[in-house]
């Protein structure tokens, strides 16, 4: 549903007569174009899974990382442009850092989101730039405050979630993540569910290879973010795959 | 009322220093700060009800030692930090926060600041708790002691602390140290303030001079 804003599209700077700003809009098509990242918040931490798209297989594996540290305990996953995400994670590490300078003691993740959400929001003030063209999910867990999960689009909102998705399958995504009982779930049980929707969501014609991300923070981790280790994340894809056949067998039943 | 007799008058003579007993003790659940109100500058008394202890937060109190004008500007600074912190966060800060904030302008500024504030106050995380800010260092302690007073009580103190202290016993320890240390040191005296913090709140109490306790000498 793409509409034309002959005019009031030039720049950031303009609205429209009805009351939009499209390089906004148009910032939000550039994370829809990108491959699908998914945040979940459980009972004791936050897991991210991201499908990251491997355009050739000249590439080494593990570059272009999607996921970030941002501090020792907050991970952030991102959809869109990746050098723009990239800006976006120097950014929120400087306030991560100056607020402990300043304060002592570990940023909040609201305290984070909002300000990282301010600075994107700036970018959306002006002609002279453009607004950032991806979306992040940030992650954190601490004794206090347990998990936590925000999510920061183009227009410099943030939003608080159980679980949610960005990126080219987020729909089909947010309907899985929907069918969880996160609340109720460890980390441990979720990383298997966030490969498998990863695996479900990944259309196989469009996009053939891709590697898959999976970081977590939480109790397991003991509030640190980190990359999951190699024979979980094993565990976790082998859990997918197996659960994409059975589901693959029983359509043939079916029939 | 004791309290009324205990207000204090804002003395802004430039060339008075705080040489003082400041003193702070954390228990389970809160801590309490205590001062002298004596404000000398050499052999003259120039104000002998000043109150010391200076709220940086609802549940965050310091004590004020060295020179006055530096400790009185450093607490207003860290106070209206504090403010901006706590809405921009959306809750209480912690104690730790503002303990970091004092910290941060007594080293910055060290070479041409000549103050000592010992933070002390509750918050949700941590409960009670007690830094030193000496020089531009952080520590935090569970209990600390300070001015020129102080040198008159160390081994009071050391003698005296246990752990698990009660709210009550602290707030004895307090009075007493504070007594003693202001028999002995000349620069310190007047009545004694000190206030409790817990999660319920704060409480600021005074203790005129004659109702202090007394030791074995008087």
């Amino acid at each position: 549903m793409s509409s034309i804003g002959t005019g009031y599209d030039l720049s950031a700077s303009t609205f429209s007569p009805d009351g939009r700003v499209f390089q906004v809009e148009y910032a939000m098509k550039a994370v829809e174009n990108s491959s699908t990242a998914i945040g979940i918040r459980c009972k004791d931490g936050v897991v991210f899974g991201v499908e990251k798209l491997v355009l050739s297989k000249l590439y080494e594996q593990g570059s272009n990382k999607r996921i970030f540290n941002i501090d020792r305990h907050v991970g952030m996953a991102v959809a869109g442009l990746l050098a723009d995400a990239r800006s976006l994670s120097e950014v929120a590490r400087e306030e991560a850092s100056n607020f402990r300078s300043n304060y002592g003691h570990d940023i909040p993740l609201k305290h984070l989101a909002d300000r990282v959400a301010m600075y994107v929001h700036a970018y959306t003030l002006y002609s002279a730039v453009r607004p950032f063209g991806c979306s992040f999910i940030l992650g954190s867990h601490d004794e206090d405050d347990g998990p936590q999960l925000y999510m920061v689009d183009p227009s410099g909102i943030s939003y608080g979630y159980w679980g949610c998705a960005i990126g080219k399958a987020k729909q089909a995504a947010k309907t899985e993540i929907e069918k969880l009982q996160m609340k109720d779930m460890t980390c441990r049980e979720l990383v298997k569910e966030v490969a498998k929707i990863i695996y479900i969501v990944h259309d196989e014609v469009k996009d053939k290879a891709f590697e898959l991300e999976l970081s977590w923070v939480g109790e397991v981790t003991k509030g640190r973010h980190e990359l999951v280790p190699k024979d979980i994340k094993e565990e976790a894809e082998k859990y997918a795959k197996d659960s994409l056949e059975e589901e693959d067998d029983s359509d043939e039943d079916n029939m | 009322s004791e309290e009324e007799e205990c207000e204090h008058q804002a003395e802004s003579s430039s060339h008075s220093s705080d040489r003082t007993t400041i003193i702070a003790i954390a228990f389970e659940g809160g801590v309490v700060i205590g001062s002298d109100s004596r404000v000398s500058a050499g052999a003259s008394v120039v104000n002998r009800v000043m109150n010391k202890l200076s709220p940086l937060h609802d549940k965050i109190y310091c004590a004020l030692s060295g020179s006055a004008a530096d400790a009185q500007t450093m607490a207003e600074i860290v106070n209206y930090q504090l403010d901006v912190h706590s809405i921009e966060v959306g809750e209480d800060p912690l104690v730790r926060s503002a303990a970091t904030l004092v910290k941060n302008i007594s080293y910055k500024y060290k070479e041409e600041l000549s103050a000592h504030l010992i933070v002390a106050g509750w918050d949700r995380r941590a409960g009670g708790q007690v830094y030193v800010t000496l020089d531009g260092l952080l520590a935090r302690q569970p209990f600390a002691i300070g001015g020129s007073g102080s040198s008159y009580i160390y081994g009071f103190v050391d003698a005296e602390y246990r752990q698990g202290m009660t709210k009550k016993d602290c707030q004895e320890f307090v009075v007493n140290a504070l007594a003693l240390a202001m028999n002995r040191d000349g620069s310190s005296g007047g009545v004694a303030y000190f206030v409790t913090i817990d999660k319920d709140g704060t409480d600021e109490k005074c203790i005129l001079g004659n109702k202090l306790p007394t030791f074995f000498d008087e």
